[in-house]
């Protein structure tokens, strides 16, 4: 039987969006779903009732209705006491959970019996995860809007202008942290045609940055600053003293400062103090979008707006919620993403499968079990738990004589390699003199010693590594060296024939060893910058 | 000097030539590296000549050989030009094989140290096989001269039956062997050594004669790996750590080298060996009808091409088989030379096949002095493509074929390419619309980015420099 998906009106106050758009609820229906949603649910979004009975949902009166006849609920902001009782008894629910500062919350839910998808668990490094990334389009929605609310304050053209009336310069723009919401907030604020710079403490952020039209503002201190994740991390004294003298700078210069910093699971980091806020020029503005974890200016005050010394701060938490429709349209979107992968034989049955990388990241109640943290994602560990393994496999294979190496193998594979190596090396120590074995050590090692240290040659130099190889191998002179002229054992005459022979391989020889060095001199006389 | 002298001198040496292949990880130590290796050398030899086993007669002889060899080697290395770079490496490895041979021979004539039982068998049959793998190196790497050459037809010489005589030729050897070690005198042994060095030297050159011009990339690498196998058999041949290592590490460099080869082509190691890839009418090529590709071909002229030049911001040279043959690579670079002034950003793409010997391009491209931080590995900047404003080919082909990746029934299909299409633009430098050694069409030619500019590289890139400074 389908289940039904149940869209509540979002609670919490000031919250515009809703959890799904019409245009999404006609996708959910082809994938077999039945879609209820509470009246009056899209209003603030502008999405009427009507949009969405056209679209094949039906309209439901009330929250508690809603609530009892959804087997889905699909929300936005975190559940509230009330909506978790009014949840069904091993319901699914899906939306912003924030397992790790709502404990109370979690434990509720699990009392329920509850699935629950936190769109926020996404492992966000899976490619794949990319498309449901529902924190990434949210912040991608909240930068486009904090660059007009700034310029919404701001009193002067974002575009410099040459007028009849005289020239207006063009407004500068610092964003501090490029994520996702900065780098949305450069691409905007440059569209605009301001000057934007912008900073950020990860380092290879910054050919995003120019990619957007900014200018990536480095801070004079060595450190990298990726904490794993796509988040930045809590950087150095020393760092964080360049960084305060480079945001004193911008300070000084720019109109408009927006701020993104936000570090998991810790307040926002303080980056804009009050002097900082009192060098800036009046009529500038700051838009902090940290402001509800604490914000990085030190004068902001989370959801509104204030003058202070000339400057006008915002701190408004609800910047999705000013633009409604986008960014319910593209969080309908990352959870319509999400219900496909559920539900791959579309028939309207949604199976967790816990085997899945990305839904196993998400799932942080699975039938009344709290299943959060995840465990690490497993893909990387067994990709370098393949490789050494396949290392040893080549050269054993070379230690016997094959011309060539092969494919990095399978297991099973494998085991036959060493097998076969086994064998040989028994057959070997079983009849070979101590004498040969000596020698035959020295071989299978210098084997090993060559893999380790040509597979480090980078292919550019493949040529002059075949001539200086090449080189190398006229070592066999010494073969013919040691048989011009021996010792004499017995007094027997030298034989002439065995002369003549190393004299030849010795000519021969030569020829290759000051031909090859020379040749290989010469070619790696021309590799320059 | 003694014994023990000797010993660590070697030592010393081999230490040396470890660190002379590890400096070649980086241009920037590759000099370096080079002249730990001539140090190793001549730290090699002086210990050997002033060691126990050479005698004070021996060295005039020695220098002779020494000033007759050398000569000829350094000559040789002033003259070659850089285009003819992989023959003058075949005709080195063979050089080094037949040396092989003939150390071969004089040890086992040599009576000075005599061998009992098991140790006298081991000695022989390493003397075998030491014979063996030098000549199948001397008349193989003759062959890859001839073929790098010119002087012998690039196509695969397919025999009927060609693997029947190896195997036959195979068992022929393993016969005279046990003869060979059954043998009490020397005059009695020297008839299947003989026998088998005449086969030995047939087996290189039918192996050899059987690849074809595309693959000799693989064919060179492998037989730098066959001389270094030879020098390790010398060693065991002579008891002597020091050639057994240094064979070692040659043989290994060798099969690496081929095994890259051989995963560039996307194909394995046997079915290179067992040639007929290229040939044309040898094998028919699977083509099925999908496989023909559909659309116009649109010829440019160079102005044309200059004016896309000036245009791009963004371009990446793929140069193949066809620059080296051109000698275009001195035009390629005041081109680059001229855009980098420009501020276009321009890189070069290189196919680790393209060319004749591992690393050709790179090696043409330095002699150009083409600075080595543009010219990237394909891997390094095949994902760039659909930034790139252009991509200019020039005298390559299979190694920018679509059809390795959206044609399964095509004979390159899975081989990596470099994914010039891709780019907003491609243009193709050709003498002709013939198909490359593989003997497939490209449908890279038809695409709608795609220009050709028809005519010799050489020429048509000067008209382009022209052009372009005009």
């Amino acid at each position: 039987m389908a289940l039904t998906i149940g869209v509540p009106r979002e609670t919490l106050p000031g919250e515009k969006r809703v959890a799904t758009v019409p245009e999404v609820v006609e996708k959910l229906i082809k994938l077999g779903f039945s879609v209820a949603v509470e009246s009056g649910a899209g209003d603030a979004a502008n999405c009427s009732d009507d949009s969405y009975r056209a679209a094949g949902a039906q309209v439901v009166e009330g929250a508690a209705k809603l609530w009892a006849g959804s087997d889905i609920v699909f929300k936005v902001g975190v559940p509230t006491t009330e909506e978790v009782g009014l949840l069904r008894e091993g319901g699914t629910l899906i939306g912003f959970v924030w397992p790790a500062q709502n404990p109370d919350l979690m434990q509720q839910l699990a009392a329920k019996k509850a699935t629950v998808l936190a769109i926020d668990s996404l492992p966000r490094q899976l490619s794949r995860a990319q498309k449901m990334d529902a924190l990434t389009s949210q912040a991608g929605v909240a930068g486009y809007r904090a660059v007009i609310e700034a310029a919404n304050a701001f009193g002067r053209f974002f575009n410099g202008q040459i007028t009849a009336a005289g020239k207006v310069p063009p407004a500068k723009v610092f964003i501090a942290g490029a994520g996702v919401a900065g780098l949305a907030a450069i691409g905007t604020a440059a569209g605009l045609g301001a000057i934007v710079r912008a900073n950020d403490t990860r380092a290879e952020v910054a050919d995003q940055v120019v990619s957007l039209g900014g200018e990536f503002v480095k801070v004079d201190y060595e450190e990298e600053g990726s904490g794993g994740g796509g988040y930045a991390k809590v950087m150095s004294e020393g760092f964080q003293q360049a960084q305060r003298e480079m945001y004193a700078k911008q300070a000084r210069e720019v109109d408009i400062i927006i701020t993104t910093a936000l570090i998991p699971g810790k307040p926002a980091p303080r980056l804009i103090t009050a002097e900082m806020v009192q060098s800036m020029k009046p009529g500038s503005v700051i838009v902090d979008m940290a402001a509800e974890r604490g914000g990085n200016c030190e004068l902001t005050e989370p959801g509104k707006a204030v003058v202070k010394h000339g400057v006008t701060i915002v701190g408004y938490t609800d910047l999705n919620s000013r633009l409604a429709k986008q960014s319910s349209t593209l969080y309908a979107t990352n959870l319509f993403r999400l219900t496909e992968e559920l539900c791959k034989t579309k028939d309207g049955i949604i199976d967790v499968n816990m085997e899945d990388d990305a839904i196993r990241g998400l799932t942080v109640v699975k039938d009344g079990e709290v299943t959060w943290p995840p465990p690490a994602p497993k893909l990387p560990a067994a990709a370098t738990a393949a490789k050494p393994a396949a290392a040893p496999a080549q050269a054993a294979k070379k230690g016997h004589g094959h011309g060539a190496a092969s494919e990095p193998m399978a297991g099973n594979k494998l085991a036959i390699m060493f097998g076969v190596a086994a064998a040989l090396f028994w057959f070997v120590g079983a009849n070979a003199p101590a004498a040969f074995l000596a020698h035959f050590t020295v071989f299978v090692l210098a084997c090993f010693v060559g893999y380790m240290v040509v597979w480090n040659v980078t292919p550019a130099l493949h040529t002059p590594l075949m001539s200086v190889t090449n080189a190398i191998s006229s070592i066999i002179a010494i073969g013919a060296l040691v048989q011009i002229a021996p010792p004499l054992a017995g007094g027997m005459p030298p034989d002439q024939w065995i002369r003549w022979l190393a004299v030849g391989g010795i000519v021969l020889t030569a020829v290759n060893m000051f031909g090859g060095f020379a040749v290989t001199q010469r070619m790696l006389a021309m590799f320059r910058k | 000097m003694s014994g023990n002298l000797a010993t660590v001198s070697y030592i010393g040496a081999i230490i040396l030539f470890i660190l002379s292949l590890g400096g070649l990880s980086n241009p920037e130590t590759s000099r370096r590296g080079n002249l730990y290796g001539m140090i190793g050398m001549a730290l090699a030899v002086l210990a050997t000549i002033f060691g126990p086993r050479v005698t004070t007669a021996g060295i005039p002889w020695i220098i002779g050989a020494m000033v007759v060899g050398g000569s000829v080697g350094l000559y040789a290395a002033k003259v070659v030009k850089m285009t003819q770079m992989p023959e003058l490496v075949a005709l080195m490895h063979s050089l080094v094989g037949l040396a092989a041979c003939l150390v071969g021979f004089a040890s086992y004539i040599d009576t000075s140290i005599q061998f009992t039982g098991a140790e006298k068998s081991i000695h022989e049959m390493e003397i075998y096989i030491g014979i063996l793998i030098g000549a199948v190196t001397f008349s193989g790497s003759l062959i890859a001269f001839g073929k790098l050459n010119g002087k012998i037809g690039g196509a695969p010489l397919l025999l009927p039956a060609r693997h029947w005589l190896n195997l036959i030729g195979l068992l022929v050897v393993i016969w005279f062997g046990r003869e060979f070690i059954n043998a009490h005198s020397i005059s009695e042994g020297m008839t299947p050594l003989i026998v088998m060095t005449v086969i030995a030297l047939l087996f290189g050159i039918h192996m050899v004669m059987a690849i074809g011009g595309a693959d000799m990339p693989v064919v060179v690498s492998m037989l730098n790996s066959y001389s270094g196998w030879a020098a390790a058999a010398t060693g065991f041949m002579l008891s002597n750590d020091l050639l057994i290592v240094v064979g070692a590490l040659v043989g290994s460099s060798g099969a690496i080298l081929s095994y890259i080869m051989c995963r560039a082509m996307n194909r394995n190691f046997i079915s290179v060996i067992a040639g007929g890839f290229g040939t044309g009418g040898g094998t028919p090529a699977p083509k099925g009808e999908a496989a023909q590709p559909a659309g116009e071909v649109v010829a440019v002229s160079a102005t044309e091409t200059a004016e896309l030049l000036k245009e791009a911001k963004s371009v990446i040279i793929v140069p193949g088989y066809g620059m080296a043959v051109a000698q275009a690579q001195h035009t390629v670079y005041e081109i680059t030379r001229h855009l980098r002034e420009k501020g276009v950003n321009i890189r070069f793409g290189i196919h680790p096949v393209a060319g004749r010997m591992p690393g050709h391009m790179n090696v043409l491209l330095a002699e150009a002095k083409v600075p080595y931080d543009i010219v990237m590995e394909m891997d390094e900047l095949n994902e760039d493509f659909p930034d790139t404003d252009v991509a200019m080919v020039i005298g390559a082909n299979d190694i920018v074929n679509p059809a390795a990746q959206d044609d399964p029934t095509s004979p390159i299909a899975g081989m990596p390419v470099l994914e010039v299409w891709k780019a907003k633009t491609s243009i193709v430098m050709k003498r002709s619309m013939a198909s490359g050694y593989a003997g497939v069409d490209n449908p890279l030619f038809y695409k709608e980015n795609n220009r050709m500019l028809f005519g010799d590289a050489k020429k048509m890139l000067d008209e382009v420099l022209v052009a372009l400074k005009s």
